[in-house]
């Protein structure tokens, strides 16, 4: 940061916005339009299996960091702030594994239970309609 | 930034790891050269980050929970122009709407430090109308989801009835967070054309005077809007 002579007053914090060159937003914008373009080619061409679930992950953490880094000007942003932002979301993976580990099991017991009801009374009659 | 503020920054600040140490242990505000304004913000947005990780978390659990076959979103929402159908067209021209008004409100922030009135009043405007373009399009899709193919949050004809449950709570909510950011763009708009952040006039409900530092405070809750639209299309949408 720079300082004034006098060593007391620093320069006004706007100064430091301003020379973001305008030219960084429109390089972003074009990256994230050509990112989108290629999620949606993702579905439009139905690309299946890993390979889909990779490429829609990889497009979506590089928008989702371009938006925050640039758009949020994260990058301009002291390491105090950074990390007390960045840190804390990952607690939601925890979520994630706790929710996934839950739905098996639901998943599991759902599954025997209508099998044993299938077993009992045979297949369901089909739909009115 | 006030007077006393600066006061306490004329510390040459560290960079880098350390400077996280200093910065948290300096018995200060921890978050140096930030207007506190911009703080709060990114600590609300860290709060609504955990509502839809949430969100996102139980549509997992339910998703991976159903017996019942999952409806293909790719069908769901193709939409045909005359011709056949296009899969996901809808939303894909809702996320480049969404995006585009990403972009016109990081240049809003930008002539808004520049204090170019004008021009940071018209792209506030262009950012607010294609937010609600993006808000008309969802009422859209959700009238012709309700009414043409039968979705309810009980239930569908397609397949689980998760669908519709996951889908009006997840969309519904990020649509109430655009159609807030449309409505605060507007009174933005308006105290940037009459001057207010010049003048240093407070708003309604603060006694702070008007600053430019609003819009990219302004403009870090409409980018989190964009940047919860693009999980919500990966995981939702695409999956």
């Amino acid at each position: 940061m720079e300082h004034a002579a006098d060593g007391h007053q620093p320069v006004v914090k706007e100064e430091e916005v301003i020379q973001h060159p305008l030219g960084i937003y429109f390089k972003i914008w074009i990256l994230l339009f050509v990112l989108s373009a290629m999620s949606y080619a993702v579905d439009y061409y139905q690309i299946q299996g890993y390979m889909r679930w990779f490429l829609i992950l990889l497009f979506m953490v590089l928008k989702a960091g371009l938006i925050v880094a640039v758009f949020m000007h994260m990058v301009w942003e002291r390491l105090a702030m950074v990390y007390f932002i960045l840190l804390p979301p990952i607690l939601l993976l925890t979520l994630v594994a706790i929710g996934s580990l839950e739905a098996d099991w639901t998943f599991f017991n759902r599954a025997i239970y209508f099998l044993q009801e299938l077993v009992q009374t045979g297949p369901a009659p089909p739909p009115a309609h | 930034m006030s007077a006393q503020n600066v006061a306490t920054d004329s510390l040459e600040l560290k960079p880098g790891l350390e400077g996280v140490i200093d910065d948290w242990s300096s018995d200060q505000r921890a978050f140096k050269n930030v207007p506190w304004g911009k703080a709060m913000m990114w600590i609300f947005l860290v709060s609504d980050t955990f509502i839809f990780g949430c969100f996102l978390a139980s549509y997992m659990t339910v998703r991976m929970s159903t017996l019942d076959p999952w409806p293909s979103s790719s069908e769901v929402f193709a939409l045909s122009f005359g011709g056949a159908p296009i899969p996901l067209i809808l939303i894909a021209i809702m996320t480049f709407v969404l995006i585009t008004s990403s972009g016109t409100m990081a240049l809003a922030v930008n002539f808004g430090y520049r204090k170019d009135k004008r021009t940071t009043f018209w792209l506030l405007i262009v950012t607010a109308i294609l937010g609600a373009t993006f808000v008309g399009m969802q009422v859209f899709e959700w009238s012709k989801l309700i009414m043409d193919e039968g979705v309810r949050p009980w239930g569908n004809p397609m397949g689980a009835a998760q669908f519709g449950s996951v889908f009006f709570m997840v969309t519904g909510f990020h649509g109430t967070h655009v159609t807030i950011g449309v409505i605060f763009l507007f009174i933005m708009a308006y105290k940037v054309s009459k001057g207010h952040l010049d003048e240093q006039k407070p708003g309604w409900f603060t006694k702070r005077g008007g600053n430019y530092e609003e819009i990219e405070i302004m403009g870090l809750y409409w980018h989190f809007v964009d940047l919860v639209w693009v999980f919500i299309f990966a995981f939702f949408y695409l999956w």
